[in-house]
């Protein structure tokens, strides 16, 4: 099986998604320059962190428009396996792979952090190596992490179970001070209703290793690994 | 003599100045030309005030393989084929005029010099200096700066592993602002930035050229404040998306053999890319201004001689190489033209189109005139150091708990968290000690090996007493490094002072520089790169001269390193180094200027000590004997004490602690040369044998535990209240 | 009461890399006949005032203290009785 990681102009997060699957995990990757369109060879497509365009207008509207954009919508319809981490995330709400949008954090400065996610739902392909109600800890890095979309919306990701991720405290509590941006119902991550398609704010490629403070972030590539 | 005092004043030339360059010349310069030499010859770019003090700091050691001056910054070995790559410079200036985008050029500028010689930029930090934040204007500049460096250095995906900000009353129209940059590179790929070989071409790459910051080497570097304001000179907008595609395609490059050099535009942009790199080189540039792509219509080639628009990059491409340069480019989407071309004439020689508008020797260009003078010690200097300690009154045991608490929310003091927090400290999944500690730490992938980074700098010591204190900056920095368990390797050092021209501001710089100097031959340090920026001062009041040390420190070993804060409850507390309480340290205290108001005396250090000190520190942290170690600085011992205590989340209890002497000089003094640590009941006696080998005096001070600070008779406080005034004692500003 | 709409600008020779970036995006997807894009900020502020002449002091000194940053920003507005 392969991972892919595609790198638009002003992405950042690409060399760390790559070290944590094939240094750490020893996955197979390569990574996927934005203007190209053919996935085949890929079994699952990773969208990294960073500022695609300088996240310019608003963060991933201008990336959500690369050439390689187009052959990942049908990559999820062919029910493959697509992950946005943090500017990844933003791409594929502009994008409309995704419901709803990140707004700028409510205390209006950019903040990386550590957090605490509750794991909400662990049969995804992207958790089933969490435990029910697992809290995970992983860095938070971004200015546009507040998660919103209208009630309507919301609602229906609730029914559905497609909220994945939320910020919690250490003892899995959903609490407003434990949500570090003001997203609406502490929500991190997210799935589409399919499954296929996993958007998160946090970064689980940076809690790869106990050096780094966590290695829970593995849970995550150790679960896509066992669904493919 | 037909030129005006306007123009000389625009190019901040004295009329000696314009003589010389006329006698020299043998000819009167054209207009293009004197822009060049206005911009060469300033301190910013000729250090014409400076060059002959900096040049008594030791720039050499074993592991050093590019000294300062030399390149674009200094580089050092550090073993398995890699180099690492660091400099420091400042951006004052531009960010008292805009706060944001002031600091986040001087991020990329910064960077630009790291990557220009093919090092990968892993690092950021600043040393930042601001008046007090009870002025709105104040919190204003604060509030900017940071967002400037955040946005800057968080866009490129390039860590920012904090560093210091401190507060004082002279920093208020006149901010510091220094950013440091640190790279890493295969040895292999260095690039240098010198213009060789006749015939290679001169590529111009990134951003339009448009009239940014003209004038800005010549005039922001040379020009005091007040002055400048009324100049208003073009602020500079920053586009870190373009810079971090520039980092990503002159990386790519940097691993070819296509290229002869690479050198960024910064101060005086083409002038200084292209002059300084082809001296470098022994050769001569020749350059066509037409062909460069312009922003703005209408500009004249002294315009575009001179302009500082950010984000451009000048590389010298190996003769019939050009379109493999330029498809590197292309796939980065980034605009590059040949501008024209290395020639072995010497000569710097700017045409437009067909017609020469200025052909110098390149020798005249980057031979500034160096002034050096003798100079006496103020009399005020010997007012304030003259100051006698009984004249204040000593603390009562009653009132050290609230003046501890005070000191902790001292925003001198209190937790960083709230500025280091919006800067993106863990992309590149090296960072193993995070900000908010004595230094911060990295592991370097693909080797066992980390390095510690901090900056340090005391300007209320160095105005205190210069030679000191610039011993003192670079002995913390290196008690500093010697506390996360790394030997010093190098430093890059950034000197912020006022108006050299006085003879008062001179004398600063010239004791400052050689306490250093003292302080890195002792402890074997070597300076790398640096920059100096003078000037600094408004209405006639100067800054406190402020040295602002950066250091690298090397950890052999990854899984032994140390941060600052308490790890296990039962562990022993001791301090290592000096324990008798000298009441003289109470002199440049934060101590004695928050609770007396009082800005006197003067520090003292004893350089033996501090080196064996270190070797103590280095040996307990090698052996795994240690658990945290935190050096004693603002606040004296107490507040190290409590800080450990609050990184740590764990209480501290002494019962047995007779404190001697005045009580105040005991809990808050800031002698140097200490460093709290603890340790495992059953390693103490590892840790005294230690300590006496090395011949460091030791001293048991209590045990960590439980949630309470308590030293038995003078201070009973719970830990949460302590950690809610420093939590909050900067983050209410921001 | 009057409404005013407040657009900020970066002055003519400032250095406008999200605009530029835009024009890139939008000549991109074949609007190839973008000349030049500039962004800036749009505000709406609605005063408790009656006199126009008094609003409109008021909305010019916010700009020129807070809104704008006259260094590197041009601001113009309209005020609309509502």
């Amino acid at each position: 099986m392969k991972f892919g990681i595609v790198v638009f102009p002003g992405t950042w997060s690409d060399r760390d998604c790559y070290y944590a699957l094939n240094d750490v995990l020893g996955q197979e990757v390569d990574y996927i320059w934005h203007k190209e369109t053919d996935l085949s060879k890929y079994d699952c497509i990773i969208l990294p962190g960073g500022f695609s365009y300088g996240d310019y207008l608003r963060p991933g509207a201008i990336a959500r428009f690369s050439p390689v954009m187009a052959s990942i919508e049908r990559f999820v319809c062919q029910d493959r396996l697509v992950i946005g981490i943090c500017n990844g995330f933003q791409v594929l709400c502009e994008a409309g792979l995704l419901p709803g949008a990140l707004l700028r954090n409510d205390h209006l400065q950019y903040r990386c952090q550590r957090v605490q996610l509750k794991v909400e739902n662990n049969s995804s392909p992207f958790t089933s190596q969490c435990k029910g109600e697992q809290v995970l800890r992983m860095p938070i890095s971004h200015y546009e992490g507040r998660y919103y979309a209208d009630d309507v919306t919301l609602a229906e990701l609730e029914a559905n179970n497609c909220v994945v991720f939320r910020y919690s405290t250490s003892t899995g509590d959903i609490t407003e001070a434990a949500n570090p941006n003001g997203s609406l119902h502490n929500i991190a991550g997210i799935i589409n209703k399919k499954g296929n398609v996993l958007g998160m704010m946090p970064h689980p490629e940076r809690a790869c290793e106990p050096i780094l403070g966590s290695n829970d972030g593995n849970l995550i590539w150790e679960s896509i690994v066992v669904h493919l | 003599m037909s030129i005006s005092k306007e123009i000389l004043d625009k190019i901040a030339l004295s009329r000696r100045e314009y003589q010389l360059i006329v006698e020299r010349l043998g000819r009167e310069p054209s207009e293009v030309e004197l822009g060049m030499f206005g911009s060469l010859w300033s301190e910013h770019c000729g250090y014409k005030h400076s060059k002959a003090l900096l040049k008594h700091l030791p720039l050499g050691g074993q592991r050093v393989m590019v000294r300062p001056g030399e390149e674009n910054a200094g580089v050092v070995d550090i073993g398995d084929g890699l180099v690492l790559v660091m400099k420091i410079e400042s951006h004052n200036h531009p960010s008292a005029i805009e706060p944001y985008q002031g600091a986040a050029t001087g991020v990329g500028g910064i960077v630009r010099d790291i990557f220009t010689m093919g090092a990968r930029p892993i690092a950021l930090l600043n040393s930042l200096r601001f008046g007090p934040l009870s002025d709105l204007h104040n919190r204003y500049l604060f509030g900017g700066v940071v967002g400037g460096i955040a946005s800057y250095g968080n866009c490129l995906g390039i860590p920012d592993m904090g560093g210091e900000v401190f507060f004082a009353d002279c920093y208020s129209a006149n901010p510091l602002v220094n950013a440091l940059c640190l790279g890493v590179a295969e040895g292999k790929n260095l690039v240098k930035a010198r213009a060789y070989g006749e015939g290679n071409l001169l590529m111009l790459v990134g951003a339009d050229t448009g009239r940014d910051g003209l004038h800005g080497a010549s005039g922001l570097a040379s020009r005091t404040f007040e002055e400048e304001r009324e100049l208003r000179p073009t602020v500079q907008v920053g586009n870190p998306f373009l810079e971090k595609l520039l980092i990503e395609a002159c990386l790519e490059l940097a691993e070819t053999d296509w290229i002869a050099g690479m050198q960024d535009l910064g101060a005086a942009g083409l002038t200084s890319a292209a002059v300084e790199s082809a001296a470098r080189g022994k050769g001569g540039i020749e350059i066509d201004v037409l062909k460069v792509p312009r922003r703005e219509k209408g500009m004249t080639p002294y315009e575009v001689m001179l302009s500082e628009s950010q984000e451009r990059m000048l590389v010298i491409v190996k003769k019939g190489y050009q379109d493999k340069v330029r498809a590197v480019f292309d796939h980065w989407e980034l605009h590059s033209d040949v501008i024209g071309q290395v020639t072995v004439d010497g000569l710097a020689r700017i045409k437009e189109g067909e017609k020469v508008v200025a052909e110098v020797p390149m020798n005249l260009l980057t031979s500034p005139p160096l002034y050096r003078r003798r100079v006496k010690k103020p009399r005020w200097l010997d007012e304030l150091q003259s100051f006698n300690v009984t004249s204040v009154p000593d603390l009562s045991p009653r009132e050290v708990g609230p003046v501890l608490l005070r000191l902790l929310a001292s925003p001198n003091i209190a937790s960083r968290h709230s500025v280091y927090r919006q800067y993106d400290h863990q992309v590149g999944d090296n960072a193993v000690v995070l900000p908010g500690n004595d230094a911060a730490v990295l592991r370097l992938k693909g080797t066992k090996k980390a390095i510690s980074l901090t900056t340090d700098g005391n300007g209320r010591y160095c105005y205190l007493n210069p030679y000191v204190s610039g011993a003192i900056t670079v002995a913390e920095a290196a008690r500093n490094s010697a506390c996360s368990g790394a030997q010093p390797l190098a430093i890059t050092d950034c000197l912020n002072l006022g108006n050299p021209e006085r003879d008062d501001i001179y004398y600063q710089l010239k004791e400052c520089i050689a306490g250093m100097a003292r302080a890195c031959r002792k402890l074997r340090i070597p300076v790398i790169s640096g920059n100096v920026s003078l000037y600094n001062e408004t209405r006639d009041e100067a800054i406190y001269p402020t040295p602002v040390v950066g250091m690298v420190g090397l950890i052999e070993d990854v899984t032994r390193h140390c941060a600052s804060g308490f790890k296990e409850e039962g562990d022993l507390v001791f301090l290592l180094g000096d324990n008798r309480t000298v009441d003289s340290s109470l002199g440049g205290s934060e101590y004695l200027e928050l609770v007396h108001s009082l800005v006197k005396g003067s520090p003292s250090i004893d350089l033996d000590l501090e080196k064996r000190l270190h070797r103590c520190c280095l040996e307990a942290i090698k052996r795994g004997i240690i658990n945290s170690a935190h050096d004693c600085s603002e606040g004296g011992l107490a507040v190290s004490l409590a800080e450990s205590c609050l990184l740590g989340g764990l209480g501290f209890n002494s019962r047995s602690w007779n404190l001697e002497g005045r009580l105040d000089a005991a809990l808050f003094g800031e002698a140097q040369s200490r460093i709290v640590v603890s340790v495992a009941p059953k390693l103490a006696a590892k840790l005294e044998a230690i300590a006496s080998k090395w011949q460091v005096p030791v001293r048991k001070l209590g045990v960590v535990g439980g949630g309470r600070f308590i030293i038995e008779g003078y201070i009973d406080l719970s830990l949460e209240e302590a950690r809610e005034v420093w939590w909050g004692g900067l983050e209410k500003y921001q | 009461m009057y409404l005013a709409k407040v657009y900020i600008s970066l002055k003519p020779t400032v250095n406008d890399p999200q605009g530029l970036t835009i024009k890139g995006a939008l000549y991109n997807l074949g609007f190839t006949s973008v000349e030049d894009v500039r962004a800036g900020k749009y505000i709406e502020i609605r005063i408790e005032e009656n006199d126009l002449a008094e609003a409109q002091q008021q909305v010019n000194e916010m700009c020129h203290k807070l809104l704008a940053n006259p260094v590197i920003e041009n601001y113009r507005f309209e005020l609309e009785e509502v």
